[in-house]
């Protein structure tokens, strides 16, 4: 079959497409994005009308995508690790619902945080959900295992989650491709009331997920993706799961390893693989691009039996990605390093693009703000989050999607006025809506800055829900009109807009401001340009 | 053969670009090949990496483990010291001289190239003014490219393909463009090289 050269998220892609894919939910989200937009333009997608248009955020995206499998067809939904917090609602539920069309979940993680605010690990949610997790060591297995994901899911009524990391998901590497099949008929669950969660259905439905248990952990025994590699040294005995397997073998490239190895690529955790290792090693290494999950459920608290090194005992650092040289140094390897870094090299942060929109509005808002003191802007996930930094040092917290609206709602209501929220256009429809809503309710005195930059900017210029519709949008959630304040973001119009952000400062209610022009990442985006124009923006 | 490079620059130099031509050429060439790319929020502006592996033998890990690095490219001269911890004792760092500068405390110009000097391996090459003569400003990344040629075990004739299999989209103009600036960049290094002989 034909060889491909794909990143890890296009050869997920790809592996879904091939399996008879029928639709694909999701918000766009470092380091997950690509796996979506690989659909979006794939030349089958087209012809089969494979739904591939973004959702407004991580949970619209998980129920679209569990509706189409209650509809029997096969669903996949695409998240980063933060997205799934989003999501989470849905997505336990969705184990204890079961299915009918396979259902897939791809959580990216993103440890050492190279685009998002934290590292958490989705293995966790996985074994939370209680469902298979399959960690693909590389892009032939991200293939072969979003391939082979669907079917798992039918078989054993269970949603499948497939856990990357960033390296794996921004990697490029050959890919062999396996025959395209058939996408499924429409077909109604054969139990009517399979997906109602009242109680009574709910703590059935339950029970029989837990029963899945052994069978699961058999079908981890028999999985191509796990294996077991005896080594004639017992003194140390290695789990290397996911991508962690790559960084071991690296090391290995010139000598041989003697430890034996277990590759771990699919859970729940093949038991008898791990019992063996235990009982026929003297100490184990446990190696995880992420959280110590597995190590902690090794290691449990007693101090008795093998002892397990890895990220708790120092062994491996506690926080951020593992690297090769990261596990050259808990297998005790030397290595040479290159030269150090010159002091002369410093740091060059990201920034915001030279002529963009925000730019000017946190300039106006910062002239604004001048008369009442630091510390009262709450702002959210995009570029405009940059805007933290110097030399703008406009913005006081980024915690989570949408939350600065809430938070500045709170810091409202302990006296903090004026308190200052930023969002853009599409976190604001991704999460800051109902935000306003509380706020709206209460009538609290905020200053709303919705950045409108008719895109989703920081991941590359996905369409924003918003567009098109935003002030309908605000005015519905209740916001007086005389209230909501539209302008455009340059350095000419920079007095107008100090004036309006004071004068809303000054009304004891609910204001929002949108400083609107286009980003200018998205200039050259010719149906994007042709939509703005036509919407008369 | 081996290759292991360590592409460096400023999010939005096109360095991407670079990678894709030479993984067009392995892909070519049934070479194996693993190239690790940022994305995301370092593109705005930040400084950004690619960890190109290109092997005849099956390549494990994504990321190129330090001091083992066959060649450092860069198309900023800063970037390329950013990197050396990954360079082997052997390797060679291949530099743009022209910054970027898009902060404020970027180290006076003198000294970074005195830096770059003092390595053992290393070309430095005005690859935007070659660029400006040859094709267009643009091209200035595939005259890196060019540029480090020598060091890869890769032949021209396979680079120029996989340009001309990336740019075949846009036009033949561009094509011919592009193979003109690898070109005039291997020149540059093979006159550097000659020189020192």
């Amino acid at each position: 079959m034909q060889k491909l050269l794909l990143l890890g998220d296009e050869a997920i892609a790809q592996g879904a497409i091939d399996a008879g894919l029928s639709g694909v939910y999701a918000y766009p989200g470092t380091p997950s994005t690509e796996i979506t937009e690989y659909i979006q333009d794939s030349r089958i997608a087209k012809e089969r009308n494979i739904h591939r248009q973004w959702s407004s955020n991580e949970k619209t995206a998980m129920e679209s995508a569990l509706g189409m499998a209650y509809a029997g067809k096969r669903a996949m939904t695409c998240m980063k690790h933060v997205g799934l917090n989003v999501a989470a609602d849905a997505f336990i539920n969705a184990a204890i619902t079961g299915v009918n069309g396979g259902f897939v979940v791809v959580a990216a993680d993103d440890p050492s945080m190279h685009s998002s605010q934290n590292e958490q690990d989705s293995r966790v949610y996985g074994k939370f959900a209680m469902i298979p997790i399959l960690e693909p060591v590389n892009q032939q297995e991200a293939y072969d295992m979003a391939y082979a994901a669907f079917e798992m899911s039918e078989k054993f009524n269970v949603p499948v989650m497939i856990r990357i990391t960033t390296r794996l998901a921004h990697s490029r590497a050959g890919v062999v491709r396996k025959p395209l099949l058939e996408e499924r008929e429409l077909s109604l669950p054969k139990d009517p009331t399979q997906f109602v969660l009242l109680p009574a259905i709910a703590r059935r439905n339950y029970k029989k997920l837990i029963e899945t248990r052994p069978d699961l952990e058999k079908l981890s025994m028999e999985s191509p993706y796990n294996s077991y590699a005896d080594g004639s040294d017992r003194s140390m005995g290695i789990i290397a799961c996911g991508i962690a397997h790559n960084y071991l073998m690296e090391n290995f490239q010139e000598r041989e390893c003697n430890y034996p190895v277990l590759k771990l690529s699919q859970y729940p955790m093949p038991r008898k693989d791990i019992e063996r290792m235990v009982s026929e090693c003297d100490s184990i290494l446990i190696l995880e691009d992420g959280y110590p999950v597995i190590e902690e459920l090794l290691k449990g608290y007693q101090e008795a039996g093998t002892p397990v090194k890895g990220r708790l005992d120092g062994t491996l650092p506690r926080d951020g990605e593992l690297t090769p040289n990261i596990v050259a140094n808990a297998l005790g390897f030397p290595f040479e390093e290159g030269a150090p870094v010159p002091d002369l090299v410093v740091g060059r942060p990201p920034a915001m693009c030279k002529g963009c929109g925000h730019i000017d509005a946190y300039k106006a808002l910062n002239i604004a703000l001048e008369d009442y003191g630091p510390g009262r802007v709450f702002a959210d996930i995009g570029c405009y989050t940059l805007g933290a930094l110097p030399p703008y040092n406009a913005v006081n917290s980024c915690v989570d999607m949408g939350a600065s609206i809430t938070m500045a709602k709170g810091a409202a209501d302990a006296g903090l006025t004026p308190a200052v929220a930023v969002i853009g256009d599409s976190t604001f429809t991704h999460s800051g809506m109902t935000g306003l809503l509380d706020v709206v309710s209460e009538g609290t005195p905020i200053t709303i800055i919705v950045s409108d930059n008719y895109t989703t900017g920081m991941t590359g210029g996905q369409d924003s829900q918003a567009l098109g519709h935003l002030e309908q949008i605000i005015a519905g959630i209740g916001v007086d009109p005389d209230h909501i304040r539209v302008f455009k973001p340059t350095a000419a119009n920079l007095d107008e807009m100090v004036s309006i952000i004071k004068e809303e400062f000054d009304y004891p209610g609910v204001s929002v401001i949108i400083p609107r022009r286009q980003c200018i990442q998205t200039l050259r985006n010719k149906s994007l340009v042709l939509k703005v124009k036509e919407l008369g923006l | 053969m081996k290759s292991d490079i360590v592409l460096a620059g400023v999010g939005g130099q096109g360095i991407l670009s670079i990678a894709a031509t030479i993984g067009m050429a392995a892909v070519d060439k049934n070479l194996h090949l693993k190239q690790a790319e940022v994305h995301g929020m370092s593109q705005r502006g930040g400084d950004v990496q690619s960890h190109l592996r290109v092997s005849s033998k099956p390549i494990a890990s994504d990321l190129i483990p330090r001091g083992k690095a066959d060649i450092i490219l860069s198309v900023e001269p800063m970037e390329s010291l950013r990197y050396l911890p990954y360079l082997s004792k052997k390797g060679w760092l291949v530099t743009n001289t022209t910054p970027f500068v898009n902060i404020p405390n970027y180290p006076e110009m003198e000294e970074v190239m005195a830096k770059i000097a003092e390595q053992t391996n290393h070309i430095a090459i005005d690859a935007e003014k070659i660029a400006v003569e040859v094709a267009t400003k643009r091209s200035s990344n595939i005259v890196m490219l060019g540029a480090a040629s020598p060091f890869i075990d890769i032949e021209m004739s396979a680079l120029e393909e996989g340009l001309r299999k990336i740019f075949e989209r846009k036009s033949d103009a561009v094509v011919e463009s592009n193979i003109n600036a690898l070109r005039a960049g291997r020149a540059a290094t093979e006159v550097i090289l000659a020189s020192r002989n």
